[in-house]
């Protein structure tokens, strides 16, 4: 049960991310076009994001790793990604005129908004190698399962979000889906995890 | 009563029609967003984004009369452009290159007027010197910019427009910020008072339903101009009269004549009549799934 969550987790918090990066792209176009600077843009932030994301969930796995704070981590990336609502419109049509370059322009602003809630998401992945490893022997199998899981995960978002979510509804829609499924499933890993304790 | 042979004529056929008109690739060059091709056959060169000319052609000069418009689309832009305005147009925006056949001809019909064009591809605005005789002067100028970005900052300037033309898509991939009702609120916000917006769009699929609402959105009512393809014309002041557009087409019958466009061809396209869907959803910046719609 510990480990289908927990690899429940890592495969929502995969499809989150491949989810909000797309719908990344959406919301900086209106203020920075979709060239392929606003594309390269969102993918070195994100990508750094999950980088920190990674070392930073493995440094905190070693501090009493449990269930319910892997849960904690998956909301955190959910309500840090909540602003991303209030702040594409405004914020970004003044980062465009504050910032005429659109290479550093469409950096910023993806710094701003998808920064933290990658952050949060790279971290889960680690964390979930931590609990789900039994034995110094199975650890790379381990690994591989989750890799496998939560990059699963990451094309589910990807195909889902592009071919079909976006026909369905209006974006804001999506990624409120989104954050409210990640709370779901962030509540479930804690009351699981406090139970079996 | 076997004959082999009566399957002959239909045969040929088949190859007729399987095989266009000998296509010669001339050119071709990766840019940093798609494969800029030029192909030559039929007496005709083309620009193109997917080989053999799969989807579509760009943009097309005859090789004898270069003057003379190759595609249909350019007459009703053209048209467009020139007869609907309150004004004769003095500045002209321009979004999306191609061969630039339309800015080419608009600085020779127009001489006054600032022609300002936003192309993305550098690519293709070097193609488009090199195979398509366009040329920039201080009047005719290549800004390479996002369209939408180009709007905005342009907004920001104060700039206005008397006739902006959007003709930035490809059968093969549209750039969904560039078909969204505050796109074209922005567009409407940089036209100056009796400016006009013609839009080349699509004529099948379902998002011309989808197109035509969100154009209704903005502008209430618009010349629904079709042939293959489809050109739309909007001015926020209000639409010209029959009369109006005839008389103003008739200023250019002449000079359009050198490029292949016949007024009366094109007068008669000028229809406001409703034929879609009004209940199609309107795409705006939260819904545009123009691509997908595009099928």
């Amino acid at each position: 049960m510990r480990n289908a969550i927990c690899l429940s987790v890592a495969f929502w918090s995969g499809f989150f991310v491949m989810g909000v990066e797309l719908l990344g792209s959406r919301y900086l176009a209106p203020a920075f076009g979709s060239s392929i600077f606003v594309w390269g843009a969102l993918i070195t932030v994100f990508m750094l994001a999950l980088s920190l994301g990674y070392l930073a969930g493995g440094r905190w796995s070693q501090y009493r790793p449990s269930l319910p704070r892997l849960g904690l981590l998956l909301a955190a990336a959910a309500l840090t990604a909540l602003p991303i609502l209030p702040l594409s419109g405004a914020m970004l049509d003044e980062l465009f005129f504050r910032i005429p370059d659109p290479r550093f322009g469409s950096l910023t602003a993806a710094t701003l908004l998808f920064f933290v809630p990658t952050f949060f998401s790279g971290m889960v992945s680690p964390y979930c190698v931590r609990l789900l490893v039994q034995a110094k022997e199975s650890s790379g199998k381990s690994a591989g399962l989750l890799y496998f899981v939560s990059t699963f995960g990451s094309a589910a978002g990807t195909i889902l979000t592009s071919f079909y979510l976006v026909k369905w509804f209006r974006i804001d829609v999506i990624l409120e889906g989104m954050i409210a499924v990640s709370i779901i499933l962030a509540a479930t890993a804690a009351l699981v995890g406090g139970r079996s304790r | 009563m076997k004959n082999p042979m009566r399957w002959l004529p239909l045969a040929l056929l088949f190859a007729a029609c399987a095989a266009p008109a000998q296509q010669k690739l001339v050119h071709e060059e990766r840019s940093l967003y798609r494969e800029v091709l030029v192909y030559e056959g039929d007496g005709e060169r083309c620009m193109c984004f997917t080989r053999q000319c799969r989807i579509g052609r760009q943009s097309c000069i005859n090789l004898n009369d270069p003057k003379h418009f190759a595609l249909n689309y350019t007459r009703m832009a053209l048209g467009g452009i020139l007869f609907t305005g309150e004004k004769k147009p003095q500045r002209v925006l321009i979004v999306g290159l191609g061969g630039g056949t339309i800015p080419t001809a608009l600085r020779e019909i127009l001489p006054d007027a600032q022609i300002d064009v936003a192309e993305i591809d550098p690519a293709v605005t070097r193609v488009a010197k090199e195979y398509f005789g366009f040329r920039t002067d201080p009047k005719l100028e290549v800004f390479e910019m996002d369209g939408r970005v180009y709007v905005k900052r342009s907004i920001r300037e104060g700039k206005k427009y008397d006739a902006i033309l959007l003709d930035a898509f490809d059968q093969e991939y549209i750039p969904e910020h560039l078909l969204t009702q505050e796109f074209l609120e922005e567009v409407k916000s940089l036209l100056a008072p009796g400016g006009v917006l013609i839009g080349n769009t699509f004529s099948s699929s379902k998002l011309y339903d989808h197109e035509s609402t969100t154009y209704a959105a903005v502008y209430k009512t618009f010349f629904n101009l079709k042939t293959a393809n489809r050109v739309i014309v909007a001015r926020p002041a209000g639409l010209p009269t029959e009369k109006e557009l005839r008389d103003r087409a008739l200023q250019y019958e002449l000079v359009l004549r050198g490029y292949g466009v016949d007024i009366y061809d094109v007068l008669p396209l000028f229809t406001t009549r409703v034929d879609w869907d009004t209940k199609a959803r309107v795409l705006t910046d939260q819904f545009s799934p123009s691509n997908l719609l595009n099928r």
